[in-house]
């Protein structure tokens, strides 16, 4: 009896250090952004691209170039309900005198300045792919943005989805970080890759999930669904049969290729798109063509 | 914002059950209100098709069928549309994609659909003279659409 008790205790040790490596928040190379000056201008369209301004906004603000990051939208979830953060420069409320390593920690790890994990509505999977220097840059041009005094609003999670510990775990099993698309056939799709896997996060949407809300990559872009709002459609080759000139003029404008209009949360997309330039959304739609048939 | 969103439809529901009749068919007059805004948005997406086709390049461009389109665009855009919302006429009657919150915020609607005019009077005023003038204005008029089907319409 004594025998099977410590063998007990000896597992619940060795399960809790397992338990602490796999929760154990991973960090950036801080190396790779040592030399690296960050560019305003260039973090611009980064910034367009990467759709910060989707979630951070004011609810029901309206898309311009100089958005306030004062935060407050809600994304409902099956795990509860998340608030975004004010990311404006503001010192007190938002993100103002952040290190470029602190940023980059949250936007690529999930990791906030004193060590906890972010939940994963703030797609920094995707972002872990972003370049370094794009980064810096992102961070320099959002330092030039209006600052905002909200405060930060509670998110509304209850147990155990409330233990930001436990996210490391969420990350261990779905936190995968390398391409979707695995070998690109040209310049184009690579550029085009980057964009719709790294910045725009197109799988956070249109990709099906996991119970656990973990995406489920073997069917990517597939189709998936926002809690709330509704079916996302699919957008594979084999499902979407617009043309690459169709997809490009529907990222510019939001009309479909019978005019509709786009809705709901793929409006934020368009007026994003709309800001980048024309060889960019002509990159994401080969890249959509580019996707091998399931 | 969710929760408002249905406590709304909640409330609009228990209210359009009242503009029903009892065998679950809409009235006539509520269902004729909602054909008669669906077909305004069709005549939208028609005469943008044309133009849209040209700033694609799908067509060739003629200076007379684009300043038709966008006369037509810009004269849709400007008919008086109050008697086609009715109130309670939203998608919880199962036939239509209106969402109740356009009456709960009626003067944002107004300017949403002001906005449309506005995009609209600058296509009519570019649409005519050449093609580059015609597509710089596409993206506006989308974005005009947008807005409101982005706070208005559900899926
Ligand atoms: C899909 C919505 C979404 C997008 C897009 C998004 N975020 Fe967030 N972000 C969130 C949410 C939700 C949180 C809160 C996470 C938490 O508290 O666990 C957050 C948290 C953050 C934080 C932490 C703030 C703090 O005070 O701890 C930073 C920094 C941040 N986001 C920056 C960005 C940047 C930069 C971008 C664009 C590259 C971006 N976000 C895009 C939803 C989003
Ligand atoms: C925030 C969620 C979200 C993100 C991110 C997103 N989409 Fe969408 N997308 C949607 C929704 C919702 C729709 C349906 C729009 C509608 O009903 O009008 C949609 C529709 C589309 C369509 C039209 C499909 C059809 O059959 O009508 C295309 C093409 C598309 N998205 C491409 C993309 C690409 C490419 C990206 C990344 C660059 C992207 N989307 C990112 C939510 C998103
Ligand atoms: C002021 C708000 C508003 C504006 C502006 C607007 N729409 Fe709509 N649109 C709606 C609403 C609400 C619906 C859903 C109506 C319904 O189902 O009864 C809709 C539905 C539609 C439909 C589907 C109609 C059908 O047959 O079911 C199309 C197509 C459409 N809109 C195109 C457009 C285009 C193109 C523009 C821009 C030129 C535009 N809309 C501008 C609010 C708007």
């Amino acid at each position: 009896m004594a025998r099977l008790f410590r063998w007990l205790l000896a597992l619940a040790v060795l399960g809790g250090i397992a338990f602490w490596i796999m929760t154990w928040p991973t960090k950036v190379n801080s190396d790779d952004f040592a030399t690296l000056t960050g560019d305003a201008a260039r973090g611009e369209p980064v910034f367009h691209a990467a759709g910060c301004a989707s979630c951070h906004t004011a609810p029901n603000s309206d898309a311009t170039d100089r958005p306030i990051l004062s935060g407050g939208q809600r994304f409902a979830s099956d795990f509860g309900t998340f608030i975004a953060p004010n990311i404006s420069p503001d010192a007190t409320h938002g993100i103002g005198g952040w290190t470029v390593i602190e940023f980059a920690n949250a936007v690529q790890k999930g990791v906030s300045p004193d060590g906890a994990h972010y939940f994963p509505a703030f797609p920094y999977v995707a972002y872990a792919k972003m370049e370094a220097q794009d980064v810096v840059d992102l961070k320099a041009f959002m330092e030039t943005l209006p600052a905002s005094d909200a405060p930060r609003v509670a998110h509304e999670v209850g147990f155990p989805f409330n233990i930001r510990r436990s996210l490391g775990g969420w990350k261990w099993l779905f936190a995968d970080e390398t391409w979707v698309m695995k070998n690109t056939p040209n310049a184009e799709v690579t550029r085009g890759r980057y964009l719709a896997e790294a910045l725009a996060h197109c799988g956070e949407c249109h990709t099906p999930r996991n119970p656990l809300g973990g995406l489920d990559r073997a069917n990517w872009l597939a189709g998936g669904f926002i809690p709330g709002e509704g079916k996302v459609p699919a957008i594979t080759p084999d499902q979407l049969e617009w043309s690459t000139q169709d997809i490009a003029y529907y990222l510019e404008t939001g009309f479909t290729p019978e005019f509709d209009s786009a809705g709901g949360a793929m409006t934020h997309v368009v007026e994003n798109f709309g800001r980048l330039s024309g060889e960019d959304r002509a990159a994401v739609a080969a890249y959509l063509k580019a996707l091998a048939q399931p | 914002m969710k929760t408002k969103f249905f406590l709304a439809t909640a409330a609009v529901a228990m209210m359009g059950a009242g503009l029903s009749f009892a065998d679950g068919h809409v009235d006539p007059a509520v269902a004729g209100a909602i054909k008669a805004r669906q077909g305004q948005m069709q005549l939208y997406a028609h005469n943008l098709g044309v133009l849209g086709a040209m700033a694609k390049g799908d067509m060739d461009y003629n200076a007379e069928t684009a300043q038709a389109a966008a006369d037509n665009l810009l004269a849709v855009s400007g008919l008086n549309a109050m008697t086609m919302w009715p109130q309670g006429s939203d998608n919880s009657l199962g036939n239509n994609r209106a969402s109740p919150d356009i009456w709960t915020n009626f003067p944002d609607v107004v300017t949403k659909a002001g906005a449309l005019s506005t995009a609209a009077g600058d296509m009519a005023a570019a649409a005519g003279k050449d093609l580059d003038g015609l597509r710089a204005a596409m993206g506006p008029l989308g974005g005009a659409c947008g807005a409101c089907h982005k706070a208005y319409r559900t899926k």
